[in-house]
């Protein structure tokens, strides 16, 4: 009886329409873009801006200039020193975040309508008037390598380390974004200036707003972030996927469990295929509980806690990837039972009902990310960022419902290649020479 | 403002809730059904999308001696089959209706949980009534998963020294509670439990007029309500479900100091762990006023007293950190901490961080700070009405540690109202006697 009703919930799903989110395309006073979702009823604004280059901008052998640079834009600017900084942001209980990625810094701020000038005004003052003074500097140095330190330890961070220099040797994607204890020791003031310059630019850059804020207000906000910053002078990386020689690297490490880091190449977000490449990982090893490989290495078996694999597709470059932890001696076990299940991928083992089954999932949970001011604010960022269209999140939906179960099987004979599988093991597994 | 990198951890260590999060928007509103069962609706029709919480009043400190882990194994085993339902097919169902679920375990509470489009609501209710009475454990099901949940204490805790580091502490603050456990268990005790184990936990523990039904989002009260009495109305009451009456620690005369060494550690730190308060129904400003300690001592990484004075003004600390958790129902714990800066040993550091907590002491609170604090937990009260996912969360924590939706609404108003004079008060009631100071070092130190 139960089984009924959950058909007959899918068929309800199925018939909502996506969810009609009003998404205005904006003009600043001075030509500039930005996207907005208007919503009066909480009174304050999440604003995200997106600034393209991050830690791909860094030049070689100054890994991690662009992450301590980033960090140091709270640390004091204009006329505040950091205390004064942060003692004026909690003074207006506004926040104004920077945050550096591989690809991209994002700045968040978050601000009450009753004083958001002012919470723009100190985030404007971090953007373009940062001291970066010695004081600063060395203080905010020592922090990140022992962070460093910490992290370096870490079998996660070691094995996904490995497996990128094993994949992307020679370009941006191979370093580590926070650079090593070495590089951090190395940079100089002139190398936090030089990322400052390479990593913040009028033009490669994405803004949107959702809150209590209106397109007239949003405009004359964008103009007075962006007005002072140059056009960018940056080195962006040529664009690169993912390609190791195929087999097993062990990384001993004390620990219990080892961590298990594979993958191959992976497919570029504009290519044709794309959705169908994302609804196949999503039955594969993207959808958590129910996904193939959970259902076979944890529920069977129980030899993990979780096992996961994303398509890693970035600005520049791509992998297909996924990652899971298992006791020492049942690792060799794991991988010949991964291996068999991208066996089973690229041979068409995805069924019918999977895809229907997926399709269903992904169809009715996305209306369930757009969930307050702050997430909206950065899909919208992020959607600019990867060049989507305006409209994108009202067909996205149309679009997952038009793969067929052929676009599935042909994307998964060319993407799942069992053969070409790297695995990076770290820990102290047996069996695995 | 950019967190320290070091920031990041110590708030997911040592579980900085200041808890300086609830809201005012809509109120909540509050029933009861025939069996017992608590209810409580908070409206939000801004997205067609609703939270479904079912908490039950048992957590990991209801473990019996013995069988640590058992309510934490229990939650995983939910999710296996019961007599209508296959193994696995309620997340499958879940997801297959375009929803989220998960579940998570306390010390004092065990929730389950579904985000979904609102018109879905009625099939979890369903669901979860379904497994509240009907869960069915066969050994195909507890057997492996017995597997993950070794599994998953070997990848979050054992290869993490941090945690194992904090799970020592622990064990060595609670002299007699069983909050001095873990909440995923000790291994060896682990790797005891079986399903006839989990299916008495479970039969003792789960049913109606012990849990709490907590429905957030796009609905309206009267109906959730009638569907509340439509699926969970059936299910009868127990009648003996057991006192929360736990082990209590005797007077704490001495302090525990401990050192523990591991090869991974990246960085040597000190942490210290105090007994403190918790909140009571209808009495918090005690515990509001631990809350507002831990903000003015450890909120901010650049202005809070330790980071000002011991990161920034003397340099002898990378990272310090202060944090409170009092939403609990036996015992709140109160916790500091300092991670030297190079060159500086753990003893200095230590005696550094006394120090500067002796002069808070003495010196007072800065009126300026007790401002800025203030207003940042007004303004949080307007931030948090936009999260209608963490507004249940707060109230289903709140009212399953024995705090009424009254006490759970009123906690902002309480922090506000917390005065200087009763903040010094709380930071002169931290006893070292009542404490555990721990040092983690790498090996080779």
């Amino acid at each position: 009886m139960m089984r009924l009703l959950y058909t007959l919930g899918l068929a309800l799903v199925l018939a909502t329409p996506a969810a009609a989110i009003d998404i205005q395309a904006i003009t600043s006073p001075d030509g500039r873009n930005a996207w907005l979702v208007e919503e009066h009823s909480i009174p304050f604004v999440s604003i995200e801006v997106i600034f393209t280059g991050g830690a791909a901008v860094d030049p070689e052998g100054r890994d991690g200039a662009v992450s301590l640079m980033t960090s140091l834009l709270s640390e004091g600017a204009g006329d505040l020193d950091a205390l004064g900084y942060a003692s004026a942001l909690e003074s207006l209980a506004g926040s104004v975040n920077f945050d550096a990625g591989r690809d991209q810094i994002s700045l968040s701020i978050r601000a009450l309508s009753e004083n958001r000038d002012d919470v723009i005004d100190l985030a404007i003052l971090a953007l373009t008037e940062a001291h970066f003074d010695a004081d600063s500097l060395e203080r905010t140095r020592a922090q990140t390598i022992a962070s460093l330190e910490r992290s370096s330890r870490g079998p996660n961070t070691i094995a996904g380390r490995a497996f990128s220099e094993l994949g992307f040797a020679g370009h941006a994607y191979a370093r580590p974004s926070e650079g090593t204890p070495e590089t951090v020791t190395a940079l100089s003031r002139d190398d936090i200036l030089d990322a400052h310059r390479a990593a913040f630019s009028s033009d490669l850059v994405a803004v949107s707003a959702a809150g209590d804020i209106t397109a007239a207000e949003l405009g004359v906000i964008v103009d007075r972030i962006l007005g002072d910053l140059p056009t960018s002078n940056a080195q962006l990386p040529d664009y690169r996927s993912f390609a190791a020689d195929p087999g097993v690297t062990v990384i001993e490490h004390p620990s219990p469990q080892s961590v298990i880091q594979f993958g191959h190449g992976g497919i570029h977000w504009d290519d044709d295929d794309f959705m169908a490449a994302y609804i196949m990982n999503t039955v594969f090893g993207g959808g958590g509980f129910g996904s193939r490989l959970m259902e076979e290495i944890r529920e069977e078996r129980g030899l993990t806690y979780g096992i996961y694999t994303s398509l890693s597709s970035s600005r520049f470059g791509d992998s297909y990837a996924g990652r899971f932890s298992t006791a020492n001696e049942t690792a060799a076990e794991a991988i010949d039972l991964v291996r068999e299940q991208y066996d089973w991928l690229a041979s068409g083992g995805i069924a019918q009902e999977d895809l229907e089954r997926v399709q269903t999932y992904l169809t009715g949970s996305y209306p369930l990310r757009f969930d307050g001011n702050e997430s909206i604010a950065s899909i919208l960022a992020w959607m600019q960022f990867q060049s989507f269209p305006l409209d994108y999140v009202n067909v996205r939906n149309d679009l997952i419902r038009a793969v067929t179960l052929e676009d599935i099987q042909r994307v998964a004979r060319r993407l799942a290649q069992p053969e070409a599988l790297h695995f990076v093991v770290v820990g102290q597994p047996i069996g695995l020479d | 403002m950019m967190p320290h990198p070091l920031r990041l951890f110590a708030a997911a260590l040592f579980l900085v809730s200041a808890s300086l999060t609830a809201a005012l928007a809509s109120a909540p509103q509050q029933f009861t059904l025939d069996n017992g069962m608590q209810v409580v609706v908070i409206e939000d029709h801004r997205a067609p999308v609703v939270v479904h919480m079912v908490w039950y009043r048992v957590g990991a400190a209801d473990d019996p001696a013995g069988h640590s882990g058992i309510a934490h194994y229990l939650e995983h085993l939910m999710f296996k089959a019961t007599e209508t339902m296959a193994e696995g097919e309620f997340s499958e169902t879940v997801e297959a209706n375009g929803g989220r679920d998960n579940a998570f375990t306390s010390w004092d509470y065990t929730a389950y949980h579904q985000r979904v489009a609102a018109d879905r609501l009625d099939l979890m209710m369903q669901m979860e009534a379904d497994r509240m009475i009907n869960l069915r454990l066969d050994q195909s099901d507890w057997r492996p998963e017995r597997d993950v949940i070794l599994r998953e204490r070997g990848q979050t805790l054992e290869s993490n020294p941090d945690r194992v580091f904090g799970e020592q502490l622990r064990a060595a603050l609670f002299q007699n509670h069983p909050y001095g456990r873990p909440i995923i268990g000790w291994r060896h005790e682990m790797e005891m439990l079986t399903g006839d184990i989990a299916t008495d936990f479970y039969r003792v523990h789960y049913a109606p007029n012990n849990a709490t039904l907590v429905v957030a989002g796009d609905v309206n009260a009267d109906e959730v309500l009638e569907l509340a009495r439509e699926y969970y109305g059936p299910i009868p009451a127990v009648h003996d479900i057991p006192d929360r009456i736990r082990p209590t620690e005797p007077p704490q005369l001495a302090e525990r100091r401990l050192i523990m060494r591991d090869e991974r550690v990246g960085q040597d730190y000190v942490n210290r762990q105090y007994l403190a308060p918790t909140r009571r129904t209808g009495d918090q400003r005690e515990a509001a006023a631990f809350s507002m300690l831990a903000a003015l001592l450890g909120g901010s990484s650049q202005t809070s007293v330790l980071e000002r004075r011991l990161t920034y003004d003397e340099g002898v600390s990378l990272a310090t950190w202060a944090g409170y958790s009092g939403t609990a129902i036996d015992n709140g714990v109160f916790s500091l901490g300092i991670m030297p800066a190079p060159g500086v040993s753990l003893q200095d550091a230590e005696d550094a961080l006394d120090r500067v907590l002796a002069e808070f002491i003495e010196t007072g609170v800065d009126s300026d700070q007790l401002d800025r604090v203030r207003m940042q937990i007004r303004a949080e009260s307007i931030y948090q009405e936009d999260n209608t996912e963490s507004r249940a969360q707060t109230i289903g924590a709140d009212l399953t540690v024995g705090l009424t939706l009254a006490d759970s609404e009123a906690w902002i108003d309480v922090l506000q109202s917390v005065t200087a004079d009763e903040i010094i008060e709380a930071a002169r009631a931290l006893d070292r006697r009542a404490s555990v100071t721990g040092w983690l070092m790498g090996e080779d130190a």
